[in-house]
């Protein structure tokens, strides 16, 4: 059962209870419990694709809540917390789902090692797989959102999580935190593209998350074989930009760009060795979204039947 | 079936003490389980043992998963910790004084079996009280640095405590503390270090030394049950005493003699009687009856009866979901009871007064 295929009044039954709502987002169960009704709204919206779990294990049993104290009333705070610890400071109320994105976001980079987590966004086609691996602000989530919204699968805009054991990527494609100018990019990208509310000044600016595409949730529980790396960078007005990018250099490139490379050890060595024998490597510079996608469409279908 | 607290703690206890039993676990008590032990950081210890005592238990995919993510991050811990030693050695070899490495580095070189998915935090060594100053201004010269404190947390350490303040290099994560004595100078206890020293191993593989197993123990048992203020965290240091009990009684026939033997040289015999009954009640240690019942450290009955109603209450973690009143006063009391015995009432007072004011007063950057 799809969290849409409820109503939101036995959404917030379930989540203001104390088993709490159990979500399965790619490969992991959430356990969310909030009594904040506009939270859970935004949550309802961005995330309504997503199943509703029920006899699986949950990973991580998530908590947003008021602080005591007259933070609950005057100048309303909430509190993102896992299994009672509280790693942050507590925000502004109306934050709650950067928040908890953010908050989610945290939980996975500490404690998913049985995946080297590429600091990357990942989309998909034909059963190969892009992994997009950069620093924030290069337009990696708005360059995955936007593929996403051009029939490829999304797996993720923020982490490439390459399984330890066989190297195939596990999607995870929660709704994607738009920035800035990027909401407006998107928003004329395609108009029928569903944007939740806007949140001003947060660390980042202007936050708003896009919705996951309905295909990519459904099958969040496939993974994908890595066939093309590409590191992207935006640059206003630039043309779209191929460059081949030697293996050797690109090795540096991806293994320190992984959130736990270090942690991996060995594995994540030999992880990262496999993903640059066996992709084509590539430095992107580009500005336009629509051309960008054009020459990626030919080049995974072109990919694999001769070297490019 | 659904667990409250009491249930949680059998079923964490349960899975040290038997993990074969966990053969028969639904999901939701996997799911549990895994809470229980992340909250004492036993999370790739208990995969270690499955993995090890009974390799026929099937794992859940995503009970595997939990256990493979901490693991990985164990070995890593264990890796950088060995490097650590391994400069530490480098930086001291002309110093020719004798460093002996504690806790969990110490297991690590004897590869004992509790050091298979012992996440790790820092590297504690003891060093002769003459000698802690050349070697502090050793490895100042040589990269490392001071924590940085103000003038009364400087003071504290120097004064009052077992180590000084924490050194770290300045490309490295991990803290190396060093100690000159294994309890504070104000508790109530004053073992003689020189003893340790001297009773102290030699290793093949690296030039420091380790404690002897009883030491080993009772310096474990005396972190625990004297300086320690049993959160739920401390379970881990009472799974590491049930392991080191049942891995050197294995080992020599008359280890618990010697035990008993060693631990009223040093003063020890009431954290040692702490240990053994803990150790032997919650996790079943094949501790020897009549060692229990003539232990010199056994309190009077009612004491007695307190400490067995409040450490289990304290050292065992609670249902993440159902936090206990009982359990916080449970912890308030022990944490008071640590308190009194690490330093005389005199020194004490002042010093939480202090560290309030500290707290109260604007930070100036």
């Amino acid at each position: 059962m799809k969290i849409k295929d409820i109503s939101f009044n036995l959404l917030a039954r379930k989540a203001g209870g104390s088993r709490g709502l159990c979500v399965s987002i790619g490969a992991f169960v959430v356990r969310l419990r909030t009594q904040e009704k506009a939270f859970l709204r935004t949550f309802s919206l961005l995330y309504q694709d997503f199943q509703i779990s029920t006899d699986e294990l949950v990973d991580f049993h998530i908590d947003m809540r008021r602080p005591s104290g007259y933070r609950r009333w005057l100048k309303a705070q909430v509190i993102f917390s896992i299994d009672g610890h509280t790693p942050f400071e507590p925000f502004p109320l109306d934050h709650a789902m950067p928040l908890f994105e953010w908050g989610l976001n945290w939980c996975i980079a500490r404690r998913a090692h049985q995946y080297l987590i590429l600091h990357a966004g990942v989309v998909e086609k034909q059963g190969k797989a892009i992994i997009f691996p950069a620093l924030p602000g290069s337009g990696k989530s708005t360059l995955s959102a936007a593929l996403g919204l051009r029939g490829w699968r999304f797996l993720s805009d923020e982490f490439g999580m390459v399984r330890g054991s066989d190297g195939l990527l596990q999607p995870i494609p929660r709704p994607v935190p738009l920035k800035n100018e990027s909401i407006q990019v998107i928003q004329d990208f395609s108009p029928s593209a569903v944007i939740g509310p806007l949140f001003p000044k947060t660390r980042k600016g202007t936050v708003a998350h896009l919705q996951s595409p309905r295909i990519s949730v459904e099958q969040s529980r496939q993974l994908a074989k890595p066939a093309m790396i590409i590191f992207p960078l935006y640059q206003s007005g630039a043309e779209t930009t191929f460059k081949s990018l030697a293996k050797h250099y690109a090795f540096l490139k991806l293994s320190s760009n992984a959130f736990n490379y270090e942690v991996m050890g060995l594995t994540g060595f030999e992880r990262v060795r496999d993903i640059i024998n066996s992709c084509a490597c590539y430095n992107l510079i580009y500005s336009d979204l629509d051309d960008v996608i054009k020459q990626l469409d030919a080049m995974i279908t072109q990919e694999g039947s001769d070297d490019l | 079936m659904t667990y409250r607290s009491q249930g949680a703690r059998q079923l964490l206890l349960n899975a040290f003490k038997n993990p074969k039993s966990l053969q028969q676990l639904e999901l939701h008590e996997w799911e549990l389980l895994i809470r229980c032990t992340r909250s004492s950081k036993l999370v790739a210890a208990l995969g270690k043992k499955i993995e090890f005592n009974c390799p026929e238990v099937v794992l859940p995919e995503k009970v595997m998963a939990h256990f493979q993510g901490a693991q990985q991050l164990v070995e890593y811990r264990k890796q950088l910790l060995i490097w650590e030693l391994n400069r530490l050695n480098k930086a001291l070899a002309a110093l020719d004084v004798d460093i002996v490495v504690l806790k969990g580095g110490a297991y690590i070189l004897l590869d004992l079996p509790l050091s298979v998915g012992r996440l790790l935090a820092d590297i504690d060594i003891l060093v002769d009280k003459k000698e802690i100053e050349r070697v502090e201004k050793h490895l100042l010269a040589q990269g490392w640095q001071s924590a940085k404190l103000d003038e009364y947390d400087q003071h504290y350490y120097r004064t009052w405590m077992h180590e000084i303040p924490p050194l770290r290099h300045q490309y490295r994560f991990i803290e190396v503390d060093i100690h000159h004595t294994i309890l504070p100078l104000t508790s109530r206890l004053h073992p003689d270090p020189e003893r340790l020293l001297n009773d102290a191993i030699s290793l093949d593989k690296m030039a420091c030394k380790v404690l002897s197993p009883c030491d080993m123990v009772l310096h474990s048992s005396v972190h625990l049950f004297y300086d320690a203020e049993l959160k739920a965290d401390d379970f881990r240091d009472l799974v590491d005493l049930h392991e080191l009990l049942s891995f050197f009684c294995q080992q020599s026939a008359d280890f618990w003699t010697k035990l008993e033997a060693r631990s009223e040289e040093l003063s020890f015999q009431r954290p040692l009687y702490y240990t053994l009954y803990f150790s032997w009640q919650l996790l079943g240690t094949p501790v020897p009856n009549e060692l229990l019942i003539r232990c010199k450290g056994r309190p009077l009955y009612l004491p007695r009866k307190l400490m067995e109603y409040l450490i289990p209450l304290a050292l065992l973690p609670e249902h993440p979901d159902y936090p206990e009143k009982k359990v916080a006063f449970a912890r308030w009391l022990l944490y008071i009871r640590s308190h009194y015995l690490r330093m005389p009432l005199h020194l004490l007072l002042p010093h939480l007064f202090k560290k309030a004011r500290k707290r109260l007063e604007p930070v100036v950057t």
